[in-house]
């Protein structure tokens, strides 16, 4: 029920949203429950195991019960918590967790199967037969398990991250957080203040407090306009810090646009990793519960969500209160709830010698023994003095006191420590270094504390800041924190519920204990205690003091769990934000990319790289179609392709030289300048990193070549090598695989094509096999090597990046009057493979040099990286598995990589195993399957019949073990 | 004889303007790496003021003369970028003009954009103007300076110069939906 | 967590990839015996509290830090340039 001249709400603004398909009108300002409760709505969920009809019990963040799915379509969120969620119009929602409407939901039956659903029931009842684990228990538990339902596709709204950094990080805007963020602002320290209310005041905007002769409130808006004023305080309302992690970094989620209706570049959440230098934690505190017999009707709720809902929304929960407390405090309620005309039936205090806050009925010494109505409380029944007696009530406030909010001080691994006198776990000292608590978080209960501590924390954070406190006077407030006593459950007929949100009553904890369960980390999982999405924030503390009791502990010895990130419940979408679909990685495009886009070329990655796989004619219907050409093209005339996703590093200086010898396992020292030579690279362990040819372009200044795959980890590597092992060697590198563009050239013709574009033509004598140097490229300066990976007359030919595309254009125009063309990576893997040339398909990073059958180039004059190892006795010989080619018996009988290979006589089992396949190709040059392989003492089984057996795909092809190199073994071609 | 057209890195991508920001490319024209062989830094850095008309800078920092711009751009190496190469005895000169796609992202919000791009603390008193920084945009390797309060620019490698602009565009889009808020 | 890069300052994590523990700046000769080889190569303490590890911030100058800190408590006490670990010793 809305009551007149109450609440922040902008009455002039009507809101509609529709819950479940009904229209509801609210006011800008509302949440979702406090719209719904204006309009006596009070049925919102249902419980997680007994479908029970469930209201809000609370008027924030920590809402176990009011859990709601909004939104429509792939948009749809599940379990947000109704009174977080802000109307907007055209807000969808739907009340969750239930079969058939929500006032009528079929799985309700649960609740009279309840004798039989206790703690460990899944343990106990699903474990006989063992044949109905999969058919028969799965479904039915996957069926009813889960709150909220997910959707299928891809969200069409929208989240983003985001960094933020702070002298001064202040978690919480009541009145600790705002006197320490005034504090540490005035000093001239950076300051953000976080809250995750829409405004901020913390329960300065639901209690009538007094602070320096004013209402709360205003107070509140004064210190927000006095903020916002100031250049080096930013205000981050709606944000609540999820989490603290090392070095005072905090994740924080924002809602951005979850509470307006959807526009298209509006994130809908923000995630937030906020960089502090201190932190000051004014986190508040949450009222406790009381576990009495039939505690979860709608109804009932906290004390403070009634005082919320009433000075925030001007909502009255219900038309006739009652309360059930346990201390001074509470009281309040019921005094706010008349002085704004609203009926108080009684007062139950469990204490005696109460004193009265208000003109109405006190019951001392009472407690709530069980409650009557079967969507929501019509009537409550007390026990005092002896009798029971039945109240006619529409709404119960409960208070059993507050647990001070600790949760952050945990993040880091630290413990919160009981303090008997509050009656509460508090944080415990330096629990986070440099994240100073104040406040209600702190234990401090009255308003005047807070501001004190508030100021206080601010002053040691800015002390640590080396910044000296402005003076600021604190102001007036009342120090009365009340007295209370505490009441953790009551016992009686019915079940008494601690975690609303998971079902977990005070018989369930006693059960847990009786069980054996005694550990509160046991208890926990058990019983699913502080398990569901509010993470028991209104209930593990209750749980364990129960757990304490039926264990014969006290609560310090009993302990509390862990308190772990997230603070609340939040979307993967939000943490990962930014990261999906074309954020996931950058994406690397060669300066021939359009080019080959343009032909139809099909692109593959090639890790960040995009490479073309083919380029398909006319005609063609099939990639082997297109592939087959290119390999005659390039054997028969000259073919083009696009090598600039090689690393290339640039290295230079006096020990340029040297450097090479000790990170290449052969010599590059004795290399003439103005040649090239293909170098193999160990790893320290004597296995192979990587291969590439390497340039010297002048006495000391090299080019190395790398794979694509490993080019960012040669250049690491050589980075450590020099930084770690031989900072002695003057030598600075840097990588220019950027500013080349770079294209092979291959095929009897490529050097008339080369020619074409070169301002002075090279000849056999200028230019011989493994020569390299700068050259004019239509009047630009470039490069030429003359190496070839095809086993072909082939040239690297490198220009600027800039004129890539234009080159490479160039390059196939010319090429293709020569009746040759571009190709892509499925011919020029045929290519290397026909010439025996290996890919990190051989090199996978269990094989040495020797494996390779480059055990020679392993230099014996020098030392170099890897040497050492390679030399153990275990890393060459006939007991490895040495690269072999291997052709079908039959050349149409298809060779597959990763099949094995076995003896011919030899059944396939793993003992037999003689090796591998790790290339296969067909090659339209020999016009039969080929493969490369590795297999037990290869080089000594040349011509044997081995056995192919692919287990997985189920073939079996007799091959010969023959020479790696098919094509051309005598290098003419590519000398000539 | 054929001549050859230039393309920039950006072209087709840049520019980008939602709200208050802008992204724009910064056509490189020469940018040599210069990398001191032992010893060498001061002769190079004397030798370099000579050519370009500026030193080598601090670490973390650029500066500018009239003819260019040096920056620090990681361990014993700077960023010359000029009209054309420098040619200075005493390091070791590598050509970098084409290597790299610049964006520069400026106006009122600028820092916001880049807060959702660039893990760096850039308050104006911690990243100050002429302040350099080798990082990560996003998920690429960076060279970031600060040209003036609300200017940044920012070097990325040539061939991500794509997911460069759309993780910038997303970013922009997305604080300029806040403006209304 | 952060690293103080002794060049770029104080920065994220996710700049930095870790190689292992400092044994890695002290390769044997060549000539060592294979034991000291096989230490090098694969035996490495486990250490509960501080220790010495080679990280590389290659999302940032590329420089190899020699990094202290805490196992215990994530504390990073202290970053160095190994090149100049390694001259100091």
């Amino acid at each position: 029920m809305r009551v007149e001249g109450r609440g922040r709400i902008d009455r002039s603004q009507p809101v509609r949203f529709s819950f479940d398909g009904k229209t509801v009108t609210g006011f800008k300002g509302d949440t979702v429950a406090s719209a719904l409760l204006a309009r006596d709505i009070r049925l919102m969920g249902r419980s997680f195991k007994y479908h029970r009809p469930r209201g809000v019990l609370t008027a924030g963040s920590e809402e176990p019960n009011a859990l709601i799915q909004v939104g429509q379509g792939h948009a749809m969120i599940p379990n947000v918590r109704a009174t977080v969620q802000e109307i907007h119009d055209g807000l969808t929602v739907t009340s969750q967790n239930r079969m058939g409407p929500l006032d009528r939901d079929l799985m309700a039956v649960n609740d009279l199967l309840w004798p039989f659903l206790g703690a460990g029931f899944y343990y106990k009842t699903f474990m006989w037969p063992r044949a109905f684990w999969e058919g028969l228990y799965e479904p039915i538990i996957r069926r009813a398990a889960g709150l909220g339902r997910m959707t299928r596709g891809a969200s069409p709204e929208a989240n983003e991250r985001a960094f933020a950094h702070c002298d001064v990080l202040v978690i919480g805007a009541g009145p600790a957080g705002l006197m320490a963020a005034r504090t540490a602002a005035e000093a001239g320290a950076d300051v953000i203040v976080i809250d995750e209310n829409t405004e901020i005041g913390g329960r300065l905007l639901s209690d009538s407090e007094e602070i320096g002769g004013k209402p709360g409130d205003v107070w509140a808006g004064e210190m927000r306009e006095k903020l916002a004023a100031m250049d080096n305080v930013r205000i981050m309302t709606r944000t609540t810090v999820t989490g603290v992690y090392d070095d005072l970094n905090f994740g924080a989620l924002e809602r951005v646009g979850q509470h307006l209706p959807h526009e298209p570049d509006l994130p809908r959440e923000c995630f937030w990793r906020i960089r502090a230098k201190t932190a000051v934690l004014a986190a508040g505190a949450l009222e406790r519960p009381i576990a009495f017999p039939m505690n979860d009707r709608p109804g009932i709720m906290l004390a403070s969500a009634v005082r919320s809902y009433l000075n925030r929304y001007g909502v009255a929960p219900g038309r006739n209160l009652t309360l059930f407390a346990t201390n001074d405090d509470a009281h309040r309620t019921a005094a706010e709830m008349q002085a704004a005309g609203l009926r108080v039936a009684a007062v139950i205090d469990s204490r005696t010698g109460v004193e009265k806050q208000g003109d109405y009925r006190l019951i001392e010494g009472g407690q709530v023994i069980g409650t009557k109505g079967r969507h929501g409380l019509r009537e409550i029944t007390v026990r005092h003095g002896g009798r029971t007696e039945d109240i006619i009530t529409d709404c119960l406030a409960m208070s059993g006191g507050w647990n001070p909010s600790v949760h952050l001080t945990c993040h880091l691994g630290a413990r919160p420590v009981w303090d008997a006198e509050a009656k509460a776990f508090l944080p415990a000292p330096n629990a986070v270094p440099g994240m100073i608590p104040a406040g209600a978080c702190n234990g401090a209960m009255s308003t005047s504390a807070c501001l004190t501590q508030g100021k206080e924390a601010a002053t040691e954070a800015l002390k640590a800041l080396g910044l000296k406190t402005a003076r600021i006077t604190v102001p007036k407030a009342s120090d009365e924190a009340g007295s209370g006593s505490t009441l953790w459950y009551v016992e009686g007929k019915g079940r008494a519920w601690l975690d609303f949100a998971n079902d977990v009553t005070t018989k369930d904890i006693r059960l847990a204990a009786q069980e054996g369960f005694i550990s509160v980390e046991h208890m926990k999982r058990y019983t699913t205690q502080g398990m569901a999405p509010d993470q028991g924030k209104s209930s593990n503390i209750a749980a364990l003091a129960l757990l304490a009791d039926a264990t014969g502990r006290g609560i310090p010895e009993t302990g509390t769990t862990t308190y772990r990130p997230p603070f609340i419940p939040t979307s993967i979408g939000a943490m990962a934000a930014g990261a999906e679909a074309k954020g996931f990685a950058p994406e690397r495009f060669t300066t021939s990319d359009r080019a080959m886009r343009s032909w139809g070329a099909p692109m593959i990655t090639a890790g960040l790289w995009y490479r073309p796989s083919y380029l398909p004619k006319r005609g063609e219907t099939h990639w082997r179609q297109s592939c087959d050409r290119e390999v005659r093209m390039v054997r028969e005339a000259v073919g083009v392709v696009d090598v600039s996703t090689l690393g290339k590093i640039d290295i230079q200086g006096p020990d340029a030289a040297a450097f090479l010898d000790f990170v290449y396992c052969n010599m590059f020292s004795t290399l003439k300048p103005g040649r090239v030579r293909y170098g193999l690279m160990l790893r320290e362990d004597g296995h192979v990193m990587d291969d590439g040819t390497t340039a010297r372009l002048g006495e000391n200044h090299y080019v190395m070549t790398t794979t694509t795959a490993a080019a960012g980890q040669v250049m690491t590597h050589l980075e450590f090598v020099h930084q770690c092992l031989r900072p002695d060697l003057d030598v600075a590198f840097i990588s220019a695989t950027e500013q080349w563009a770079q294209f092979s050239v291959a095929g009897p013709k490529a050097r008339d094509l080369i020619n074409s574009v070169l301002d002075q033509p090279v000849d056999n004598e200028s230019f011989p096999f493994m020569a390299c140097g700068e050259v004019m490229i239509h009047g630009v300066k470039g490069r030429l090597f003359r190496i070839s990976f095809s086993g072909e007359h082939a040239y690297e030919i490198a220009i600027p990046s800039r004129y890539g595309e234009a080159l490479f254009r160039d390059l196939v125009a010319r090429a293709e009057t020569l009746g040759g063309g571009a190709y892509g990576m499925e011919a020029l893997n045929v290519l290397r493979l026909e010439k025996g040339f290996i890919t990190h398909s051989e090199i996978h990073g269990r094989v040495t040099a020797d494996d390779v059958g480059m055990g020679r180039m392993v230099s014996a004059k020098k030392d170099c990286i890897g040497k050492t190892a390679s030399l153990r006795p275990g890393l060459s010989g006939e007991h490895r598995e040495q690269l072999v080619g291997l052709k079908p018996k039959e050349p149409e009988n298809a060779l597959l990589a990763g099949a094995h290979l076995f003896r011919e006589g030899d059944a396939a089992t793993r003992v037999n195993d003689q090796g591998y396949i790790t290339s296969v190709a067909w090659s339209p040059t020999f016009e039969t399957h080929i493969g490369l392989g590795f297999l037990l003492n290869g080089r000594a089984r040349m011509g044997e019949t081995v056995r192919m057996v692919d287990h997985l795909r189920d073939k079996t092809t007799l091959c010969e073990v023959c020479d790696p190199v098919f094509f051309d073994p005598e290098g003419g071609r590519a000398r000539g | 004889m054929a001549s050859l057209i230039a393309r920039t890195p950006f072209e087709g991508l840049l520019p980008l303007s939602y709200g208050t920001v802008e992204a724009t490319e910064v056509v490189l024209r020469s940018v040599t790496s210069v990398a001191p062989f032992s010893g060498q830094a001061d002769a190079v850095s004397k030798a370099l003021e000579k050519a370009v008309g500026c030193r080598l800078p601090p670490v973390g920092t650029f500066v500018e003369a009239n003819r260019a711009r040096v920056v620090w751009s990681g361990l014993d190496q700077w960023f010359v970028m000029s009209e054309d190469t420098v040619t200075i005895p005493g390091a070791a000169l590598t050509d970098q003009g084409d290597a790299w796609a610049a964006v520069e992202i400026a106006g009122t919000d600028a820092r916001d954009v880049l807060a959702r791009l660039v893990p760096l603390d850039l308050r104006l008193s911690v990243f100050e103007v002429g302040h350099a920084a080798r990082t990560m945009l996003a998920h690429m390797s960076c060279l970031l300076m600060r040209t003036a309060e609300d200017r940044y620019v920012a070097l990325v490698f040539r061939s991500m110069a794509a997911s460069a602009a759309h993780d910038i565009e997303r970013a922009m889009r997305m604080v300029s939906a806040r403006a209304d808020l | 967590m952060q690293i103080t890069c002794p060049l770029c300052g104080a920065r994220d994590i996710r700049e930095f990839s870790i190689k292992g523990h400092e044994t890695y700046l002290h390769r044997p000769d060549p000539e060592a015996a294979p034991e000291e080889w096989n230490d090098y190569l694969h035996n490495r303490e486990n250490p509960a509290g501080e220790t010495r590890e080679l990280w590389h911030h290659g999302s940032g100058c590329g420089a190899w830090l020699l990094v202290t800190r805490n196992t215990i408590t994530h504390e990073v006490l202290g970053a160095q340039l190994a090149r100049e670990a390694r001259n100091a010793g």
